[in-house]
C-alpha cells in the first residue's frame, strides 16, 4: 500500500481471494476503510521468495565487513567544506 | 484481545491511543536497536536465541524458531481473538436495522464492518503460525475452539449498542493495548492497527449512552438498565482471578501477556468510574469505593460461576450465537464458490487468448 503520493509501498498485511481482482476489492474493503491508502498492490503468497532466517548470518555476512561502504567511514580533514 | 476469560508500562494520562502509539514506537525502537545481526548460528541453542530475543523486547518472526508450546499458544489465543470478533458482530448487529437514526445506523454499521476487519487481520496473523482460516474456522464451528463469553448476552434494548461500545470495547482496548507490546511481531502488529480503530468503537457507545442519560426520564431509565446488565459480563472479560488463571505465568515469560487478568480488571474500573460519572449513570455496585492506601478503587468481583457456565455453553445466547454462525458459513458457501468458479473461468479465457 501507498499512504500517500510520494511514499513507497510498505506490507500492510494478508488476505484470502479467489483472483488478482477480488483480492485488490478484499484489500480495499479491509485495509483502506480510513483512507489509509493511494495505492494497492497485491501479490500471492505464492509467488514470494524468502531469504530464510537459518542463513541469514551466512547470507548477508559479506555486507558485514564492508564499513568504507558508509559515508562516516572516511576522515575528512579539518575545514573542508561541501564534502 | 476481546477477554481473557476463554482460556494476557504504559505511561498513563496519553489515554489508550497514547499508549498504542507509544507501543508503536517501542516497536520501531526495538527493531533498530537490532540485538544483532541476524539468526543464530548452526550450533547455538534455539531455545537460549528464543529466549534472548525475547527478553529484549525483539519480536519473533514467523520464520524464527519457536517452542512448540509458544506456537500452540499464540494460534489458540489468536484464534479466540479472532472468532470474538466474528461473533462479536451479532449482538450489535441486531439492532443495525433498527438504529433511531439514519446516521447511528451508519455508525453502527461501520463499527460492525470493523469488527469483521478485526477478525481477518487476526486470522491473517495467526496463518502466519502454520494453520489456515479454514481450519480455524471449522474449529470455531464445531465448537473446539471459543470466542469471548460476553457475547453470550443478549442485547434487549438500543441503550445496550452503548453499552457496548463503552464497557465491552472498553475492556477489549484494555486488554489489547499490552498486546500491541507482545513478543510475536505479527500479532502485535495486528494490535496496534486493532486498538487504533477501537477507540472509535468505545467513543460511539459513550457518546450513546451520554445522549440517553441526558434524555427523557425513560431513556436515562434505559441507560442504566443497560449499565446494570454489561457491568458484571464487561469485568469477567477479563478472565478468572490471578489465583485460578492457567496460562498466566508461561504467557508473561514469553511476553505474549503483560499483565495479570486482575491487574487489568482493576485498569478497568478505575478508568470507568469518573467515565460513569459524567454519563450521570451509577455503577451497580454497593461496594465501590475509592482505597487511599491502593490508590486504586476497591469493586465487587464479577460472579465467576457465572462465567464458567457461560463459557461451557449455558449462557443467553450460546446457542443462538453459533447457530447463526454456521448458518451465515453455510449461506455464504455460494459466494465462495461463485467467486472461484469465476477466478477459474478467467484463468481458462486468459489461456485461450495466449493459446
Ligand atoms: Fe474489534
Ligand atoms: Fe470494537
Amino acid at each position: 500500500m501507498r499512504a500517500r503520493r510520494g511514499l513507497s509501498h510498505t506490507h500492510v498485511g494478508s488476505l484470502h481471494a479467489p483472483d488478482a481482482e477480488l483480492a485488490l476489492r478484499n484489500a480495499r474493503d479491509l485495509y483502506t476503510r480510513r483512507q489509509e491508502g493511494v495505492s494497492i498492490w497485491v501479490v500471492p503468497a505464492s509467488a514470494i521468495t524468502a531469504s530464510s532466517p537459518d542463513e541469514k548470518d551466512a547470507f548477508f555476512d559479506p555486507a558485514a565487513d564492508k564499513v568504507y561502504r558508509h559515508p562516516t567511514f572516511y576522515d575528512v580533514p579539518d575545514g573542508v567544506a561541501h564534502l | 484481545m476481546y477477554g481473557n476469560d476463554f482460556s494476557a508500562e504504559d505511561a498513563p494520562g496519553g489515554g489508550l491511543l497514547g499508549e498504542v502509539e507509544a507501543a508503536e514506537a517501542a516497536l520501531r525502537e526495538a527493531a533498530a536497536r537490532g540485538r544483532r545481526g541476524g539468526a543464530p548460528g548452526p550450533d547455538e541453542d534455539l531455545e537460549a536465541y528464543f529466549t534472548e530475543v525475547v527478553d529484549a523486547d525483539q519480536k519473533i518472526e514467523p520464520r524464527d524458531w519457536m517452542p512448540e508450546a509458544y506456537r500452540k499458544t499464540l494460534i489458540r489465543q489468536i484464534a479466540q481473538h479472532a472468532h470474538s470478533e466474528i461473533i462479536g458482530m451479532q449482538p450489535e448487529g441486531n439492532w443495525i436495522s433498527r438504529a433511531p437514526s439514519l446516521k447511528r445506523k451508519a455508525i453502527l454499521l461501520a463499527k460492525v464492518q470493523d469488527e469483521a476487519g478485526h477478525g481477518l487481520y487476526l486470522y491473517a496473523a495467526a496463518e502466519t503460525l502454520g494453520i489456515s482460516r479454514d481450519e480455524l474456522v471449522e474449529l470455531l464451528l464445531n465448537g473446539r475452539q471459543k470466542y469471548s463469553s460476553i457475547f453470550n448476552y443478549p442485547t434487549l434494548t438500543w441503550a445496550d449498542v452503548g453499552a457496548i461500545g463503552w464497557l465491552v470495547d472498553g475492556a477489549a482496548i484494555v486488554n489489547q493495548v499490552p498486546l500491541c507490546r507482545c513478543s510475536y511481531g505479527p500479532y502485535a502488529r495486528a494490535m496496534i492497527r486493532v486498538c487504533k480503530e477501537e477507540s472509535f468503537h468505545q467513543r460511539q457507545g459513550y457518546e450513546i449512552l451520554h445522549t440517553l442519560a441526558h434524555g427523557t426520564g425513560e431513556q436515562k431509565a434505559m441507560a442504566q438498565d443497560a449499565l446494570d446488565r454489561w457491568w458484571y459480563p464487561s469485568l469477567a472479560m477479563f478472565g478468572p482471578p490471578d489465583t485460578d488463571s492457567t496460562h498466566s505465568a508461561q504467557s508473561m515469560a514469553w511476553k505474549i501477556k503483560r499483565f495479570s487478568n486482575d491487574e487489568l480488571r482493576q485498569r478497568f474500573v478505575d478508568m470507568c468510574v469518573q467515565q460513569a460519572e459524567i454519563l450521570g449513570l451509577t455503577i451497580p455496585d454497593p461496594e465501590l469505593r475509592w482505597n487511599e492506601s491502593r490508590q486504586a478503587y476497591d469493586f465487587t468481583q464479577p460472579d465467576y460461576d457465572e462465567l464458567m457456565r457461560v463459557i461451557k455453553g449455558q449462557g443467553p445466547c450460546n446457542r443462538q450465537r453459533m447457530e447463526h454462525r454456521r448458518r451465515a458459513h453455510a449461506d455464504g458457501a455460494w459466494v465462495r464458490e461463485a467467486a472461484a468458479a469465476y477466478a477459474a473461468k478467467r484463468v481458462e479465457q486468459k489461456e485461450k487468448v495466449a493459446a
